[in-house]
């Protein structure tokens, strides 16, 4: 009975699930994922390490509904991706991405980058400035608001990313590479500021990276070779 | 707000691109709207000839061209001596010819002609028409390029006329026209004891409908129409306005193919960007808005600049002396109406694929190549 209730506990905290996952392109020919398990529960912080092209953007694609395994299911809040009412509603309210390029939009003001995700998901503009004036007090980019991308240096682009990233509250942030493009210094700051975020929100953090020494700093260290997850390593 | 300013930004991104976005459908509307407007003016002016103090207008059924009609005499003076009509006036249309013009339009009128009697008798007397078979009255324009004054004899087709007077009309095909007595006309265009028309001033409008059934039931060769369903069913102006639109219509068509050319670029240029919006949450219809939003501001804006480009060139048009009294400056707000519509068709149309495109841009695939 105990164990029973423990399992359920376990249930309701996974956020992310990842069973027999199978990816390839080209008809078959590039096999990425071969096979992959994952979980992540509420409020974890995931690394995903590994060499490049051993299938991390490619899980975080599929974890984040982009794309569709060839074999293999993906569950987000305990509901199977397939079934989920709306890959539209995952990407707008429960699923927020970083990439290693900031890509925001060069002609746009910081204010206007971030407030984009609102706009496809309707939240009114009051709402969705407290939010952005929330997370750019909380990232120091408050000074920034009105400036175009170009004017932003490379650590100020990719908060202004990460800002866009939550501006609807996601429960799960997904980032690929998030600090790739970064100077060491710069890295670390916004790595950090990933960390605290993720604490500060509640949010389920699963970033690939290269860099171990920022990888280690996470709840979960998972390593990935050639399309496969290895044994994974508790920190 | 950000969804209008994505719109604003893509396209002031390309501004030369844009630009000649703009130009194509401007130019467009301006060729469309000054060609119309130029036909329908033309039409007009033919149809005020016919309406002239009149509202029913009586010819032969079934003829391609008023100036194939026939209307016997007797049929004239029977319809003439209907106690609903005021006056009935026989018209008869022909084309002659000069040495250094080709085409002139004379008309065979009876003295009583509302026609000379609302003109401007610039020299002459129009008491003095019809006195003699070889008299004729001048248009303004038809005295300058045959150089005639009061009194001079003309060279008109195989004849030669006497000029008993010059008038001025505000219609163009009139103004360039020969006035001759009806008598004359019908000896001269070998149509004896006949008329191309009748124009019918009634003592009372609302009678117009018993006096059309009037014409249906005593001559059934021969149909009576109000002005306006003349104008509107007479093939040769269906003809001509088909002409116009369709011409029009090509002219937009390319401006469209313009706009395409520009919206697919635009998509080209920006898949990862379009990606992003994926990402962020942007619904296939969101992204298509947006599309569809670039091509219909580029749209609007080339509208208005047609608008303005074809105005100004009709109004430039009416400027010329050549053209003075043929060219109806007078633009129609169903025309302008129907231009603007048109031209937002052309470019939702030529944003079409561009849409499709973008919104079967897959985010994964665009931001693999990171």
């Amino acid at each position: 009975m105990t164990t029973s209730i423990q399992e359920e506990s376990s249930q309701t905290r996974l956020v992310l699930r990842a069973t027999d996952v199978w990816k390839s392109y080209d008809d078959g020919a590039i096999s990425v994922l071969k096979g992959v398990n994952f979980e992540a529960i509420q409020g974890q912080t995931v690394a995903l390490c590994g060499p490049s092209g051993c299938g991390k953007s490619t899980l975080l694609h599929l974890l984040g509904g982009l794309d569709e395994p060839d074999r293999g299911h993906i569950s987000v809040n305990g509901v199977e991706l397939h079934r989920h009412r709306s890959r539209l509603h995952l990407l707008r309210h429960e699923i927020g991405f970083v990439f290693q390029m900031h890509n925001l939009i060069p002609d746009l003001t910081l204010e206007e980058n971030c407030l984009i995700p609102t706009v496809a998901a309707g939240v009114d503009r009051q709402t969705a400035r407290a939010r952005l004036k929330l997370l750019t007090d909380s990232t120091g980019l408050s000074h920034r608001l009105h400036n175009r991308i170009q004017k932003l240096s490379g650590g100020e682009r990719q908060r202004t990313a990460l800002c866009r990233a939550l501006m609807n509250s996601p429960r799960i942030l997904l980032a690929d590479e998030p600090t790739g493009s970064l100077d060491e210094g710069t890295s670390t700051t916004v790595f950090q500021l990933l960390l605290d975020i993720a604490a500060t929100e509640g949010v389920t953090l699963v970033m690939a990276t290269h860099d171990r020494a920022l990888a280690e700093q996470c709840d979960r260290l998972v390593e990935m070779h050639d399309g496969r997850i290895r044994e994974p390593e508790s920190i | 707000m950000i969804f209008l300013k994505l719109i604003f930004t893509n396209l002031l991104r390309h501004r030369i691109r844009s630009l000649i976005s703009i130009a194509g459908i401007a130019f467009s509307v301006a060729a469309m709207l000054t060609i119309v407007t130029i036909l329908q003016g033309a039409v007009g002016m033919f149809s005020g000839i016919l309406s002239s103090d009149s509202e029913i207008i009586v010819f032969e059924r079934n003829v391609s061209d008023l100036f194939f009609s026939n209307v016997p005499a007797d049929a004239v003076a029977e319809i003439a001596s209907w106690p609903i009509v005021q006056h009935a006036d026989p018209v008869l249309f022909g084309i002659v010819s000069s040495s250094d013009h080709p085409i002139i339009t004379c008309f065979g009128i009876t003295p009583s002609d509302a026609r000379l009697r609302k003109a401007t008798w610039l020299t002459g007397d129009s008491a003095n028409f019809a006195k003699h078979s070889d008299d004729v009255v001048l248009g303004e324009r038809a005295a300058e390029f045959l150089h005639a004054t009061l009194g001079n004899f003309v060279a008109i087709g195989h004849g030669t006329f006497h000029v008993i007077g010059i008038v001025k009309t505000a219609n163009g095909f009139e103004d360039g026209g020969v006035f001759m007595p009806l008598s004359s006309a019908q000896s001269f265009f070998h149509k004896e004891g006949s008329s191309s028309v009748i124009t019918i001033k009634l003592h009372d409008k609302k009678d117009a409908a018993e006096f059309k059934s009037m014409v249906k039931a005593k001559f059934p060769t021969l149909i009576g129409l109000e002005d306006e369903e003349f104008t509107r069913s007479y093939s040769q102006f269906k003809i001509l306005k088909a002409t116009a639109w369709a011409v029009g219509g090509c002219g937009l068509l390319l401006g469209g193919l313009g706009v395409a050319n520009t919206m697919i670029m635009s998509v080209f240029t920006r898949i990862r960007e379009i990606a992003i919006l994926r990402v962020s949450g942007f619904s296939n219809l969101q992204i298509a808005g947006m599309i569809f939003g670039e091509s219909a501001l580029v749209s609007v804006l080339g509208a208005v600049s047609g608008l303005l480009i074809g105005s100004a060139f009709l109004f430039t048009l009416k400027l010329v002396p050549a053209l003075h009294g043929y060219v109806d400056v007078t633009i129609q707000a169903v025309v302008v109406l129907i231009v603007i519509v048109l031209a937002l068709l052309t470019g939702v149309a030529g944003a079409l694929y561009p849409a499709i495109y973008a919104m079967r841009i897959r985010a994964v695939e665009a931001l693999r190549f990171e």
